[in-house]
């Protein structure tokens, strides 16, 4: 493999670095109870929520950072963060339909492949797209009203459906959870909010499009999915940013809430600014996502492929509370440069006959650091619990490094644990091989990599399957030589 | 087709071909025979352009181009096919998508569209069927779990999918039992017309009783030493490289 490719695909472009220029209305950075008020005001919120914030913000502030993962970075300054920004033109009710929403914002949509104009739309995928701290637009919610299927922006939900929001809110991630996700409670911003009644079949994929476009401003957004008895739904998330010298803290909580036989699909395409070959800039993804499933036989299942951001920081989880209920987790994560990834999951099974299945696919390029970190714990109670994980690296070049940081703990003898681990390089043969059969270098790269990747990508939704592909050609493009 | 002129090529350090001379028309079949270091399979590798090896001397025209100023993609696309010694497992990926990826790099390297997927499932499938493949083999991961034996018969599968000018069979028949052997020859033979030509290198001259080549050329210590008939692959078998080697 030669320096020249390694070197050329150092200077490959983030292809969403870009910014829309419009008028925004931001706080001043800062944090006080003030802020969070003030942020709350904004958004006509109830009082019971401003006390939520409030109680999780005074609790913040005696939690220290963690410093158990792997990545370290330079101490945050929180208080030269801005905590809200939103495009101006934006009242606070928000726009009545797409024809309020800015031209420019729908142009931003537009720019990065998703069209909010319905006609425009993907077939068959309802999009929330959220720009800074606000939703702008969710496109086809008259559609699915008509089965009973809510889909807004949180912001909107906490005004229309307070009690749903009041029942579920911190009910899988407590405010007090951890560090960052404490942060997500006093400052959220905005999100997604799903419901989905009994019996219902979620009738599209919804998809919710994050954004940060502003300079020092977080993106604290929070995100709630409930379905209940026997209804399914299939959500994506996918995330940009522009190119910024400067790091920016993302802090997401994800709730999911699973009812008896109900079944929660949730796939993150996740392409946050990564940073330059010298580790400049680009985004801190310290996101908080956990599912519980509540009833009997229902059923989440994560699925992730991470190329973005500075560093990654995550884990979602699930709790398996109902009996017979089944979690999944299956990631791709890609790290080059100076990229640095720490990521995994928990699966806590308290029910009888759980199961759980881990696939996590690490690929690690240039002078990044990948590892996993996943935990499994069998409750006394989880009678005949069953999980099974597949931990693999593949490693392109040999300055890269992976890891994987398995903790089992398994507390009924009646449980079955298996964990698998491979570590692999792209070898030269294969690459030659390919070649010899007509491929260019990039093609014979990207086959491998993807081949690596198929248990994880066959279970994402066919068009954003073929999107990942994309993704991670670019991510990778140069980088085996 | 193939003119190979004092060509030296080098392992590390190490000389291995050492002003080795071929040429090969088209319509023709050769034999690369020799003991076991002398440079045969470094002779395939050369060929086909890997960077394990450096030229330090010589020319290789493959139809009227330079062939050692080409990479790696494009001496394939423009005809020339390596059977591999040891083929490579590529897992996560089907041998029928490999099989369309590399068919249609082929063809837009010559200008042509892709090919139609009906059009493609047909012909997979005809190859297949010549060279008594299950079926199943179309949606197996590349040679992953294949026996010694499986993998040089998808070499050949990859050979007449490809329908390269020029194939280049680098000890196919290692690790063949009688049977596989037979049918591998029977690929090899359906390439056999004024428009292909074949270069097998053996340790053998049993796979030569199934592909009868046109001429048959010793390689001992970088250098063919001697060329002949396929009688001489008989002598080879009877009196040994030593006696050969003596002899020149």
């Amino acid at each position: 493999m030669s320096d020249v490719a390694i070197e050329s695909h150092l200077k490959k472009a983030y292809e969403h670095g870009w910014q829309t220029d419009i008028e925004q209305d931001v706080f001043p950075p800062g944090l006080d109870e003030e802020v969070i008020a003030a942020l709350s005001g904004r958004k006509g919120e109830p009082e019971w929520l401003l006390a939520w914030r409030l109680k999780a913000y005074r609790h913040w502030l005696g939690m220290a950072e963690p410093t158990w993962a792997k990545p370290h970075h330079p101490p945050i300054d929180y208080q030269a963060i801005s905590y809200y920004a939103a495009p101006k033109s934006k009242d606070a009710d928000g726009p009545k339909s797409l024809d309020d929403v800015d031209p420019k914002l729908l142009e931003t949509y537009e720019k990065l492949g998703i069209p909010l104009h319905e006609r425009a739309a993907l077939a068959g995928v309802a999009v929330d797209a959220v720009f800074d701290s606000v939703s702008v637009a969710t496109t086809f919610r008259k559609q699915l009203a008509e089965v009973g299927v809510i889909f807004m922006s949180f912001s909107e939900a906490v005004r229309e459906h307070p009690e749903l929001v009041r029942k579920h809110l911190g009910s899988v991630v407590p405010a007090f959870d951890n560090y960052y996700a404490a942060l997500n409670s006093a400052v959220f911003s905005d999100g997604s909010f799903v419901y989905v009644p009994k019996g219902v079949r979620c009738p599209m994929e919804l998809s919710t499009y994050f954004r940060i476009n502003s300079m020092n401003t977080g993106q604290f957004e929070r995100t709630l999915i409930v379905v209940e008895d026997g209804a399914y739904v299939s959500y994506l998330e996918g995330c940009t940013a522009p190119m910024r010298d400067e790091n920016q803290l993302h802090a997401a909580v994800v709730e999911l809430v699973a009812e008896g036989n109900g079944e929660i699909k949730y796939s993150t395409v996740q392409n946050w600014y990564p940073g330059d070959e010298q580790g400049k800039g680009g985004i801190y993804n310290f996101v908080t996502k956990r599912g519980i499933c509540k009833g009997r036989g229902s059923k989440i299942s994560w699925t992730q492929v991470e190329t973005g951001s500075a560093i990654t920081w995550k884990y979602p989880s699930v709790i398996l509370k109902g009996d017979d209920s089944v979690g999944e987790f299956y990631s791709v994560a890609v790290t080059n440069n100076r990229q640095m990834a720490d990521t995994g999951t928990k699966m806590i099974h308290l029910g009888r006959n759980t199961r759980s299945t881990i696939v996590a696919k690490g690929i690690s390029a240039g002078r990044s650091d990948s590892a996993y970190r996943g935990l499994v714990r069998i409750n006394p109670k989880a009678e005949g619990a069953r999980n099974h994980t597949q931990c693999d690296s593949l490693l392109l070049g040999d300055t890269c490094g992976a890891h994987t940081f398995p903790y089992i703990e398994v507390k009924n003898p009646t449980a079955t644990v298996e964990h698998e681990a491979t570590t692999s390089k792209v070898s030269d043969e294969q690459i030659f091989y390919l070649r010899q059969r007509g491929l260019s270098e990039e093609d014979a790269v990207n086959l491998v990599v993807n081949g690596f990747c198929k248990d994880v990508f066959k279970q994402l939704p066919m068009e954003f399957a073929v999107e990942a592909q994309k993704l991670l050609a670019v991510s990778l493009e140069g980088s085996v030589g | 087709m193939l003119e190979i002129r004092n060509l030296h090529a080098k392992v590390g350090d190490t000389p291995v071909l050492k002003g080795l001379d071929l040429s090969v028309a088209s319509g023709s079949v050769h034999a690369i025979m020799g003991p076991n270091g002398a440079g045969k399979s470094t002779l395939a590798k050369v060929l086909a352009g890997s960077e394990d090896y450096e030229v330090t001397e010589g020319s290789v025209t493959f139809d009227g181009h330079d062939l050692l100023a080409m990479d790696i993609e494009d001496r394939a696309n423009a005809g020339l096919f390596l059977g591999f010694q040891y083929p490579v497992e590529v897992p996560g990926v089907t041998n029928a998508y490999f099989l369309k990826l590399a068919l249609n790099a082929k063809r837009k390297a010559a200008g042509l569209d892709e090919i139609a997927p009906g059009a493609f499932l047909k012909l997979l499938k005809d190859k297949m069927d010549h060279l008594e493949m299950d079926p199943a083999f179309r949606n197996r991961f590349v040679n992953v779990g294949f026996s010694g034996g499986e993998k040089k018969r998808n070499e050949i599968l990859q050979l007449l999918v490809l329908d390269p000018k020029l194939a280049v069979l680098d000890e196919t028949d290692s690790g063949l039992d009688i049977d596989a052997l037979r049918v591998v020859a029977k690929g090899v033979n359906s390439l056999r017309d004024a428009g292909h030509a074949i270069v097998v290198i053996t340790h053998y001259q049993r796979l030569l009783d199934y592909i009868v080549p046109d001429q048959v050329h010793v390689l001992v210590d970088g250098r063919i030493v001697r060329s002949g008939d396929k009688d001489l692959a008989l002598q080879l078998e009877d009196e040994g490289y030593a006696a050969v080697r003596a002899a020149t």
